[in-house]
């Protein structure tokens, strides 16, 4: 499986390159070969070490052991600059594009300070590189008024304005439309044929499968498997995929296959949202008359594209965003009227998808933590005074119920992993009468086990009765579990399918704006 | 009262707000540069304070005003070189190590005035202005606006300099990129800690200036604590000015507007205390605030140090 | 498995935080005491450099400061006031709110109680006329407080700014309320009327000490307690530490912000006022004792620690009370302490980091 390559001679080679962080080996002895003229696909889960991988090969990053060759020869990326001028691109998961600056300046960004940004030359290389790719890039827009796909396109021509011969894209499809991918995929095709290397990050089998050449896994820091083009050619799909997930999870596939709870008889709604609106901000669009009840034992999920109000919809529901009508009615009583902590203690729960911004504060314990929202509620609070003894005893059951790896109930929660995070979150926000629950994309940003193990909670807390609305922006976990799936498009609900044999395509169709 | 009404009186009033003005403007146009380059610096009261001590000094014992500045702004340049070193390379907390470097400052200027002079205040010769043609011959405004030292005619020129920097120059795209978004800067190869420092030691040599020019032409003299705050207000008209230089003119000419009509009043014999006058500039920008606060922006990432790789 | 990955990486940092806490004090201890000594001798120099024996100068100053009788009576005296602001800076600084105000707000406190105390002693009984005027003085300064509160709770106006600019106006307006509004017509010394030594505070016991002090040690008591052991100091410290958790968690964080520069506000004005009603007696045109920023740099050594506080405002104490004799007595301008104190805590900042670099370093 090791043979070597045919196409394409090797740009860049790492030898035995190895990273050590505080605690851990984030890659260790990797060895890989990029050429050119190949998408090369580094595959892994979160904390497999992709991300540190592009830090070294971008200049951000030096390694602690093993050497980085390019064309054969030993260099040392010693600065992002140096990155640049090596031909070394990349276009990093979270964008770096400066959002008051408009896509011009962006692009003339990283010149030297003495110099004068030439508009007119700029034009002229900008319309020669993005034409042949068919890209349209507006230099007069401000980036922060640019869709995330057009952002994208902005930063892969800057990269090629650099004479970049090897393009790393970390992460690149997680904020776009399915559409989008398709499009990212044709341009990195026609990219690898004008004879460019291409890196392209992801956790995602099936992208992988459909866009590399070459497809190298990382797991654990090391790289544990390699498929080079020709076996990658001569593979069905489904073949390929099973092959990848052998390789990344040692295991066979479909653990995670479709599993919907059952219901309980009882199919009386639990909540019931009726035409609740919320008006737009700057940065955020509003919510146009949004209703749907969920019975008890029943997961609804929230299908669509990321930013199209479903944050605001888990916020005005959980009474973090104040609605302009409609009502909220749980378990028959409304609960409009109440603010977080009523709604709280009425049994609605909302689990953020921003564990660390907002769902933790990372410099207090995790046993605080756990409590966040009940601060100054007793049992662990008695007249306003903080009880410790019994808010550590609480924490460490918490812990041990749900499973939480941290070294003590005393250490700040922000050392934890994001999967243990999401433990300490989950435990906060089920404990104790809760009756519906918010999951806001759950499994965002989780290792494979850590996402199996999150959904099943997901299932379990259904099969007990509880109302769950489940956000999130990967369709196939929603297909896995949702008894049923509406679709929030630019703040409204555009229509609602019952899972079950062709959910997947009508969602997708609704989705894109036909309807289903 | 007819001493308000009076050109001369008039004349003067222009020509004390215009004085008044220009460490002001020196300083918002300085600090404005440190802003944009997210770094929020509260030391710019202490790199005044030195540049007003040094630049007096210099110009004292040398007898020339243009030296005087010059040490003035390198003394500014010292204190932010320190700065720089300590908030930006090291990122220690922007606030804490700004108001440790102005207390320290402003002591120890106070501490070495007082050593070398003793109680007495000496005086520096007033200092000579450079009438510009035709337009100082202009009743009232001209004797009020075109008859100053050139310094003053340069700080105004700064104005033009800056909003060139800002919207035409490489080096200007690169400060609003290291004060919105650091690490797009440092992807596209420009070294941020770099960036800052220069506009941090910008920010001090303007600072520097501006104190020198307070002490020598303002004042003729260096009394311990003389920047009262000026330095705070460079910050506040920098943070008002959202980044347009034109705008830190203006408001440096409304504060100096009113803290001229301080001397004014006192001169025509008005029988108000002079703190009535000195509160009117800071009601005009409590005022503002009120009405504009919800609008003024601030970069991104001031007051946050930049770690490469911190996530 | 990643359960294993995630174990590895969590194990050091374990490793580090639990440690044995003998040795972790040792440590606190020398990076506190080493960078003071260090201070001392750069300041040292600063004073050898102007032709001062700096041993003979820090003689004096514990001398005057700490060793004799009334010197001592005298340093402690000056906590009082100094306990209420960093109280009050601990508040606000906890809760993330730079409140930088605090000369602003201390001599409004001042001038309030200043205007009001001589005048309640002559209808009401002596214990309550002071507990009026002090908490008019307190009230006057909430009230203060609430133009930046409310900017920065509801407009998001940034704090320091608005606190600077208050700062200011206050101070002038309390010049001016001095010389226009309450100034004493029995002299010719623009002040306010003056509150009799017999009415003041009480001393304690057989000294000069004013019974302040002990206000002072309970409030930043009470400040340490509450914010460490409460809920309604968690919530504040959770404000500081994150925002939108606070939010997140169904916190009301516009009515904590004013709660926060309310509370701040006020410990800073009583402070203002138990320097009238226990010390002075009356505020003097254009007396500012600057107390305000001086305190901010005492707050940050302690780490807003209210205990660590209490230390740091006597080391403060001994400085200014010493310092100011010094001043009278040696010819060195008591602006000395100024460069002291700001190099101390410049030093402390770099010996913090350069810890902090050294655990990393260590754990690698």
């Amino acid at each position: 499986m090791m043979e070597h390559p045919r196409a394409g001679l090797p740009i860049v080679t790492l030898e035995g390159v190895t990273k050590r962080f505080p605690g851990i080996v984030a890659n260790d002895r990797v060895d890989l070969d990029i050429c050119a003229g190949e998408v090369h696909v580094l595959l892994g889960e979160n904390g497999a070490g992709k991300s540190t991988l592009i830090a070294m090969l971008s200049g951000l990053q030096q390694p602690d052991g093993g050497r980085i060759l390019i064309d054969g020869a030993e260099v040392p990326i010693r600065s992002p600059s140096h990155a640049l001028s090596l031909g070394i691109g990349t276009v990093f998961q979270h964008n770096m594009l400066v959002p008051t600056l408009t896509v011009a300046e962006n692009l003339a960004l990283g010149g030297r300070w003495w110099k004068r940004p030439r508009t007119a030359e700029l034009a002229a290389r900008v319309a020669e590189i993005a034409r042949p790719l068919g890209i349209e890039i507006n230099l007069g827009a401000r980036v922060s008024e640019l869709s995330l796909g057009e952002q994208q396109q902005v930063e892969i021509v800057r990269a090629l304005l650099r004479d970049s011969r090897l393009l790393i894209l970390d992460e690149a499809t997680s904020m776009l439309t399915p559409k989008g991918i398709a499009e990212l995929g044709a341009l990195m095709r026609r990219l690898v044929e004008r004879g460019l290397a291409v890196v392209f990050i992801t956790h995602k089998l099936g992208e992988a499968a459909d866009f590399g050449d070459r497809i190298s896994v990382l797991k654990l820091g090391r790289n544990v498997g390699e498929i080079p083009p020709e076996r990658l050619r001569s593979l069905e799909r489904a073949a390929l995929v099973d092959e990848i997930v052998a390789m990344m999870f040692g295991r066979q596939a479909g653990d995670d296959a479709v599993s919907i709870p059952p219901r309980a008889a009882n199919d009386d709604a639990l909540l019931e949202v009726r035409n609740l609106s919320v008006a737009a901000t700057p940065d955020a669009p509003g919510l146009d008359a949004i209703s749907f009840a969920i019975g008890h034992g029943e997961i609804l999920g929230i299908a669509g594209i990321d930013g199209n109000g479903q944050k605001q919809l888990a916020e005005a529901l959980a009474g973090q965003r104040q609605a302009v009508s409609g009502s909220v009615v749980l378990a028959g009583q409304e609960i409009n009227g109440l603010d977080v902590g009523g709604r709280r203690r009425q049994g609605l729960r909302y689990l953020t998808d921003d564990r660390l911004g907002e769902g933790t504060v990372g410099t207090f314990p995790v046993s605080i933590n756990y409590f966040l929202k009940e601060i100054g509620e007793p049992p662990l609070w008695r007249s306003g005074v903080e009880r410790s003894r019994e808010i550590e005893a609480r924490a460490r059951e918490l812990t041990r119920i749900y499973d939480v790896r941290t070294p003590g109930v005393s250490t700040p929660v922000g050392r934890l992993s994001g999967g243990n995070i999401q433990k300490v979150l989950i435990a906060r926000e089920l404990a104790d009468g809760a009756r519906a629950v918010i999951f806001n994309k759950p499994t965002y940003g989780l290792d494979l086990a850590n996402t199996l193990a999150t959904r099943q909670r997901i299932r379990d807390i259904a099969g007990q009765g509880l109302a769950v609305l489940l956000i999130s922006t990967d369709l196939e976990e929603l297909l896995s579990m949702c008894h049923r799936i509406a679709v929030i498009s630019q703040g409204s609900l555009v229509g609602t399918v019952p899972n079950g044999d062709g959910a997947g395509e009508r969602v997708g169709r609704l989705m894109i704006g036909i309807a289903a | 009262m007819g001493g308000f009404a009076s050109d001369t009186f008039l004349a003067a009033l222009l020509f004390g707000a215009v004085t008044a003005a220009i460490p002001l403007l020196l300083a918002g146009l300085g600090e404005q540069m440190s802003e944009k380059a997210g770094v929020l610096n509260i030391g710019i009261e202490g790199m005044m304070i030195t540049g007003a001590y040094l630049g007096f000094v210099s110009a004292y014992y040398s007898g020339s005003f243009w030296l005087g500045f010059l040490t003035g702004a390198a003394g500014g340049v010292a204190v932010a070189a320190l700065m720089a070193l300590l908030c930006v390379r090291i990122g220690l907390n922007q606030i804490v190590i700004g108001i440790a470097l102005t207390l320290g400052l402003e002591g120890l200027t106070a501490l070495l005035h007082h050593f070398q002079f003793s109680r007495s205040y000496p005086r520096l010769p007033a200092a000579e202005v450079t009438p510009i043609p035709l337009l100082a011959d202009i009743p009232v405004l001209g004797s009020a606006l075109f008859r100053h030292h050139l310094i003053v005619y340069l700080a105004v020129a700064m104005v033009v300099v800056m909003i060139w920097v800002y919207r035409r120059t490489q080096f200007g795209i690169n400060l609003q990129a290291a004060g919105d978004k650091p690490a797009a800067l440092d992807v596209a190869g420009i070294d941020v800690i770099r960036t800052r420092t220069a506009a941090v030691l910008f920010t001090g040599g303007m600072a520097g200036l501006g104190g020198a020019y307070l002490a020598n032409v303002g004042a003729g003299l260096f009394i311990p604590f003389i920047t009262n705050g000026a330095g705070f207000l460079g910050i506040v008209l920098a943070m008002l000015a959202r980044g347009q230089p034109v705008w830190v003119l203006v408001g440096a000419l409304v504060f100096g507007g009113c803290l001229s009509m301080t001397t004014a009043a006192q001169v025509a014999g008005v029988n108000i205390p002079t703190d009535v006058i000195q509160m009117l500039p800071f009601l005009a920008v409590m005022a503002m605030l009120v009405l504009f606060g919800r609008r003024a922006s601030l970069p991104a990432a001031l007051g946050i140090p930049y770690e490469r790789g911190a996530r | 498995m990643s359960g294993e990955a995630v174990h590895v990486r969590a194990a050091p940092l374990d490793a580090s935080a639990g440690q044995a806490s003998r040795r972790d004090l040792g440590r606190r201890l020398l990076i506190t005491l080493g960078p003071i000594l260090i201070s001392l001798a750069l300041a040292g120099c600063v004073l050898l450099a102007v032709g001062v024996d700096p041993l003979a100068y820090y003689g004096f100053v514990v001398e005057r400061g700490l060793l004799s009788p009334l010197g001592l009576q005298q340093t402690l005296t000056r906590m009082a006031p100094l306990l209420f602001i960093a109280a009050g800076l601990i508040v606000a600084f906890r809760a993330g709110m730079w409140n930088l105000g605090g000369d602003g707000q201390f001599l409004l406190g001042a001038v309030a109680a200043a205007a009001t105390a001589p005048l309640l002693v002559q209808s009401l009984p002596g214990w309550l006329a002071l507990l009026v005027a002090f908490l008019i003085a307190t009230v006057v300064v909430v009230i203060w407080s609430l133009v930046p509160a409310l900017l920065r709770a509801y407009q998001g106006v940034n704090e320091i700014i608005t606190t600077l600019m208050m700062s200011f106006l206050g101070v002038s307006l309390a010049n001016v309320l001095v010389k226009l509004v309450f100034l004493d017509p029995g002299t010719t010394v623009p002040q306010t009327r003056t509150l009799p030594v017999g009415d003041r505070l009480p001393r304690l016991f057989e000294t000069t000490i004013t019974s302040g002090l002990v206000f002072g040690l309970a409030a930043i008591v009470i400040v340490h307690l509450v914010m460490t052991r409460t809920a309604f100091g968690l919530k504040l410290r959770t404000v500081g530490a994150n925002p939108r958790a606070a939010v997140h968690a169904g916190l009301n964080v516009p009515l904590l912000t004013v709660v926060v520069f309310a509370i701040s506000a006020g410990l800073i004005g009583m402070g203002g006022a138990i320097d009238i009603i226990g010390i002075h007696g009356n505020v003097r045109a254009d007396w500012n004792p600057a107390y305000g920023l001086a305190v901010i740099p005492v707050v940050f050594l302690a780490r807003m620690n209210g205990f660590a506080a209490i230390g740091f405002v006597f080391l403060l104490s001994v400085l200014s009370i010493g310092g100011e004799s010094a001043a009278r007595r040696l010819g060195v301008p008591q602006h000395f302490t100024l460069v002291l104190v700001s190099i101390v805590l410049i030093t402390l900042a770099i010996a913090e980091y350069l810890d902090h670099r050294f655990n990393q370093v260590r754990r690698t």
